[in-house]
């Protein structure tokens, strides 16, 4: 009884999510496109998956609404440089010597470069950007969820779960018994848990926050390459570091293939060896390029509202926002599915390789 | 080329955050977390194992009742039965002796009505005796008047009195 009421809650806050959402997407575009007159979708949508040095949240009229966050740059000509992005007035401004890079065809287009003997250099640049920050803010909600959890579990010593514990706890056991535990063996799985426990739940709020429109979600974290990389390198490290020997002789000599595929030319070897990078490549891959088309879809699907505006005027616009609307909610509903989804196939194939690299052969 | 170039500063904060990450919740999440739920498991199993047993228990016991009641009814059942074998044999034994007792008591009846009859028979033979006499007397003192008389009566008398 209180089980379907939970889930109805659960689906209509999910709806109620993804209709905000698109309310507040479209007054943020509609907004843009009339200040910048001229539609350009695919500059819209390239702006709103791509990192920034302020969190844009909209601009009404004229009047720009966003966050300022700290700029940290060193470079070689001129050493540490720490200032907030406002400095650059929307990237309007140069500070210093530094700009942000603009130009269709630059490659450098929207990071911070310096000008030095007027060549634009890029500088070391660990400024807390927008995709920074949301990690960081995921990374509190995370630890403060898990940490309530861990404490609602010493209190509650022995008795069933309740309130959001009951909510994680099928997830821990299922990526417990049914990622690590099938995928490593009995033996060994206790090591990795934790790592395939943080990357999982780690992925997977991301994701969710990643759906939700509005500061402080919205950032496009998980289709940000350089996140799903160190994801891919953790995985790849422990995965090498615990490969046993058999491991090893798995890949450099592999048993129960015909002796031409190794000698004179090691080719088999080779792919086994190549192997082993391809595999954290993919994972970086997958799950970059599975959100990343996500959010373009969606982003995409509302984009046709201002299409059709501007192609057909305001009544063309109103009546393409039903479809589009209807498009985005289901997309959105379509995205919490791939969020847990991403999350599982990342966390089962990091399972599956720190399985290979430890299995005992008899 | 932006979207599949990885950002220096964000592979930066990334490592430094997912390091925390993974310390943080290992440390203050998952091992309580996975510790917990494991205790709990365990107890749940305990608790399963150990109603089996005192299900394994309780069928033992009820068996065990089952044979006491058994034993009692058979132990009830011999009892009856050798009450019943004393009662008979205690009758058999009244009646024999009942017997044995009324034999005596008859024969010694019979030996008394013997002795007794005796005793009469004797008395009344004396009582004759002493009767005929008399009368012998009587008659002889009348008779022997004349001796062929007296001769004659005597003979008649001895004629008619016989020794029973």
């Amino acid at each position: 009884m209180s089980h379907s009421s939970k889930l109805i809650r659960v689906i209509f806050l999910s709806f109620f999510a993804v209709l905000f959402s698109s309310a507040v997407y479209s007054q943020h575009n509609d907004k843009a496109a009339e200040a910048e007159k001229e539609l350009n979708p695919g500059e819209l949508i390239m702006e709103h998956i791509s990192d920034a040095y302020s969190w844009h949240i909209m601009t009404v009229g004229e009047h720009h609404i966003e966050i300022p966050l700290p700029v940290i740059l060193y470079s070689k000509y001129s050493g540490f440089h720490v200032f907030m992005s406002s400095k650059f007035h929307y990237g309007e401004k140069s500070y210093k010597n530094f700009k942000i890079a603009e130009g269709k065809e630059n490659p450098l287009k929207g990071k911070i470069v310096e000008s030095v003997n007027g060549k634009d250099i890029r500088p070391i640049d660990i400024s807390i950007t927008k995709n920074t920050l949301s990690l960081f803010i995921s990374i509190i909600l995370i630890f403060w969820l898990f940490i309530s959890i861990a404490k609602s579990y010493k209190k509650r010593r022995g008795k069933a779960p309740k309130g959001i514990q009951s909510a994680i706890e099928p997830l821990i056991i299922f990526i417990r018994d049914d990622v690590a535990k099938s995928s490593i063996g009995e033996k060994k799985y206790m090591k990795y848990l934790p790592y395939l426990l943080s990357i999982f739940f780690f992925i997977f709020f991301n994701n969710l926050f990643g759906i939700i429109p509005i500061f402080p979600g919205g950032a496009n974290l998980m289709g940000n390459i350089a996140i799903t990389m160190v994801l891919a390198l953790f995985t790849f490290v422990i995965t090498t570091f615990s490969g046993n020997k058999h491991y090893w002789i798995d890949i450099f000599n592999t048993p129960g293939v015909p002796w031409w595929l190794k000698l004179p030319i090691p080719l088999l070897p080779f792919v086994e060896f190549t192997g082993i990078f391809i595999k954290p490549f993919v994972l970086m891959i997958r799950l970059f390029a599975n959100m990343l088309a996500g959010h373009i879809v969606a982003l995409g699907f509302f984009m046709l509202i201002f299409i059709f505006g501007a192609m057909g005027g305001a009544i063309a616009g109103y009546g393409g926002a039903i479809f589009s609307v209807a498009f985005t909610i289901f997309l959105s509903l379509l995205e919490l599915l791939v969020a847990f989804i991403q999350a599982y196939v990342f966390t089962l194939l990091s399972a599956l390789y720190f399985g290979m690299a430890t299995e005992e052969h008899h | 080329m932006g979207l599949v170039t990885p950002d220096f500063g964000l592979i930066f904060w990334m490592t430094v955050s997912f390091l925390l990450v993974l310390f943080i919740l290992k440390k203050y999440a998952w091992k309580p977390i996975l510790k917990m739920l494991k205790e709990r498991e365990d107890s749940i199993d305990e608790a399963l194992k150990s109603a089996e047993l005192a299900k394994d228990e309780m069928a033992r016991l009820k068996s065990d009742n089952e044979k006491i009641m058994q034993e009692a009814r058979g132990e009830r059942e011999k009892l009856l039965r050798d009450a019943r074998e004393v009662k008979e044999k205690i009758l058999a034994d009244a009646k024999v002796e009942a017997k044995i007792e009324g034999d005596k008591m008859i024969n010694s009846a019979k030996a008394q009505i013997e002795s007794e009859k005796l005793a009469a028979l004797t008395e009344i033979k004396e009582q004759v005796i002493s009767l005929s006499v008399d009368i012998a007397e009587k008659i002889i003192k009348d008779s022997l008047d004349s001796d062929k008389k007296q001769k004659e009566y005597t003979e008649k008398l001895l004629k008619d009195i016989d020794l029973n």
